[in-house]
C-alpha cells in the first residue's frame, strides 16, 4: 500500500449520466480497500449503468470514477478488475478452455493452473461450451477469471439472481475468503438483500438514479424504524414523517427516520427494519427522503 | 475458544462475538496474552463482515478486555478478578429471580425455596 490515496479502492464522484428516459444524478460512492459494499435498488434505479461508468464501458457526461487512484477503463486499472456480468461477454461459443486462453493473452498475472484449480473447484468442465452453462454455472466462469488473474476489485452485477440457496451461498463464501485478504474489495450490486446482511460492511442505497444512502449498513438499519399501528392514534403531522405509509382495515404500516420515532405517539409498534423493508417502503414514497 | 452464532435471536452479530469473547474471558477459557483469532481470520471463519468482527474487537478493547497491538493482534489481557465475580454473581442473582418469579407464581413458600437451594447446593452438581 503506497500511502492515503491506496486506502480508497473506489471513489465515485458526481458521477452523472443522461438518457432521454433516465437520469444517473450525481451518484457519489468510495469504498475503502478490504471491504464489501452491497449496491441496493429497485430495478431501473440505475445499478448497472453506474457498474459500467465503474468498468468504464459508459461514459459519464459529468462526475469521475476512480479505482485505485486511477481512471475507469484505463488498461492498467482493467488488470486489477475482476467482473462478474449477468451475462459473461464471452461468445456462446466459446469452451471455458477458450475463454482462459484469451483471459491469459489479456491478463498480466493470470495463472493458467489457477484457472484450471477454480474450474475444476467449481466443477466446470473446461470443454463446456458457454451455451451449455446454466446461469450458476456463467457467475462461476466469470469468477474463476477474477480470481485467476490476481484481480483486486471485484465487481458484480447481480450474482446471486437467478441462483438457488446452495449456489448462493457458495457465492457468499467466495466473497468472504477474497476479502480475508486485506488487499481484496469488492462491490456487488443484487436485489436479493438477504445476501447482504452478514457479508456487506457498506451499502449504497439508489433510487430514481440517486444515492439516497451509502454507508455502513448497521447505520443504514439504525437509521429507520419500522412502525405500525392504529390509523386514529396518528396526527396529521405524524402522518407526515411515515414514509410508504399504508393503511388497510384501519390498521397502517411504514417507517419512520429513527430520531422521528420519539415523538410519534407511545402505543404504536415500533420495531427493527429489514433492509428489504427499507427498499419496499422508499419505492412507496414519492419522494424519497434523504437520509 | 468458539464462537455460535445465531441468525434469528435479534442480538446483533458483533454483539453476540463481543458476549461470546467476554464469557471465554471471565471463565477463564481465554487467558491473560492468549492471542485472538485476526479480524479477517475471524470474519472469514464466521461468514460476517470485517466491520463486524472489528466493532466487537473494538469494543472488547474499550472495555478492557483485550488490547490491541499494531501489527500483532488483538492480546487477552489479565482477568479482572473482582469483574469476574461481580459477573458471576449476576448470574446467579438472575437464575435466583426466576426460580422465585416460578416459586411466587405457584404458591411455593419461601421456606420451600430455601430448603430445596440447601439440598440442592449439599448435592454434587
Amino acid at each position: 500500500m503506497k500511502g492515503a490515496a491506496m486506502t480508497e479502492a473506489l471513489a465515485v464522484v458526481g458521477l452523472t449520466k443522461r438518457y432521454p428516459e433516465f437520469l444517473l444524478d450525481g451518484v457519489n460512492i468510495t469504498i475503502p480497500t478490504g471491504y464489501v459494499m452491497g449496491f441496493v435498488g429497485p430495478n431501473g434505479a440505475g445499478k448497472t449503468t453506474t457498474l459500467k461508468a465503474i468498468l468504464g464501458i459508459v461514459k459519464p457526461d459529468a462526475g469521475v470514477v476512480r479505482l485505485f487512484g486511477g481512471p475507469a477503463g484505463a488498461a492498467a486499472v482493467n488488470q486489477r478488475v475482476g467482473v462478474v456480468m449477468d451475462n459473461p461477454y464471452y461468445p456462446e461459443g466459446w469452451t471455458a478452455r477458450d475463454v482462459g486462453e484469451m483471459a491469459g493473452l489479456f491478463y498480466e498475472r493470470w495463472s493458467a493452473p489457477g484457472f484450471a484449480r477454480q474450474l475444476d473447484q467449481f466443477g466446470i468442465s473446461a470443454t463446456k461450451k458457454i451455451s451449455e452453462l446454466s446461469r450458476g454455472m456463467r457467475v462461476k466462469l466469470q469468477l474463476a477469471v477474477a480470481l485467476s488473474h490476481g484481480a483486486d476489485l471485484l465487481v458484480l452485477d447481480e450474482p446471486t439472481s437467478g441462483l438457488d440457496p446452495v449456489a448462493r451461498d457458495e457465492l457468499r463464501n467466495m466473497l468472504h475468503d477474497f476479502v480475508a485478504d486485506e488487499a481484496h474489495t469488492v462491490l456487488f450490486s443484487t436485489h436479493i438483500t438477504q445476501d447482504l446482511e452478514r457479508t456487506a460492511d457498506y451499502i449504497t442505497l439508489l433510487f430514481d438514479g440517486r444515492v439516497v444512502f451509502s454507508g455502513e449498513l448497521e447505520a443504514l438499519s439504525n437509521s429507520y424504524l419500522r412502525v405500525s399501528g392504529d390509523v386514529d392514534r396518528l396526527t396529521p403531522a405524524d402522518r407526515a414523517d411515515i414514509i410508504g405509509y399504508r393503511a388497510r382495515g384501519g390498521v397502517f404500516e411504514g417507517m419512520v427516520p429513527a430520531d422521528k420515532a420519539a415523538a410519534l405517539p407511545p402505543d404504536l409498534l415500533t420495531e427493527a427494519v429489514t433492509i428489504d423493508e427499507i427498499v419496499v417502503y422508499l419505492s412507496q414514497a414519492k419522494e424519497p427522503s434523504h437520509v | 475458544m468458539r464462537v455460535v452464532l445465531s441468525n434469528r435471536s435479534g442480538v446483533p452479530i458483533y454483539e453476540q462475538i463481543k458476549q461470546q469473547v467476554r464469557q471465554a474471558i471471565l471463565e477463564g477459557e481465554l487467558r491473560a496474552d492468549d492471542l485472538l483469532p485476526s479480524i479477517r481470520g475471524l470474519a472469514q471463519d464466521l461468514r460476517v463482515s470485517v466491520i463486524t468482527t472489528t466493532r466487537a474487537y473494538r469494543d472488547l478493547e474499550e472495555e478492557g478486555f483485550v488490547v490491541n497491538v499494531q501489527g500483532k493482534g488483538c492480546y487477552v489481557l489479565p482477568r479482572d478478578e473482582a469483574l469476574a465475580r461481580e459477573d458471576a454473581l449476576r448470574k446467579v442473582e438472575d437464575c435466583l429471580a426466576e426460580a422465585i418469579k416460578t416459586a411466587r407464581r405457584c404458591g411455593i413458600t419461601r421456606a420451600e425455596v430455601a430448603e430445596t437451594l440447601d439440598l440442592l447446593w449439599s448435592e454434587d452438581i
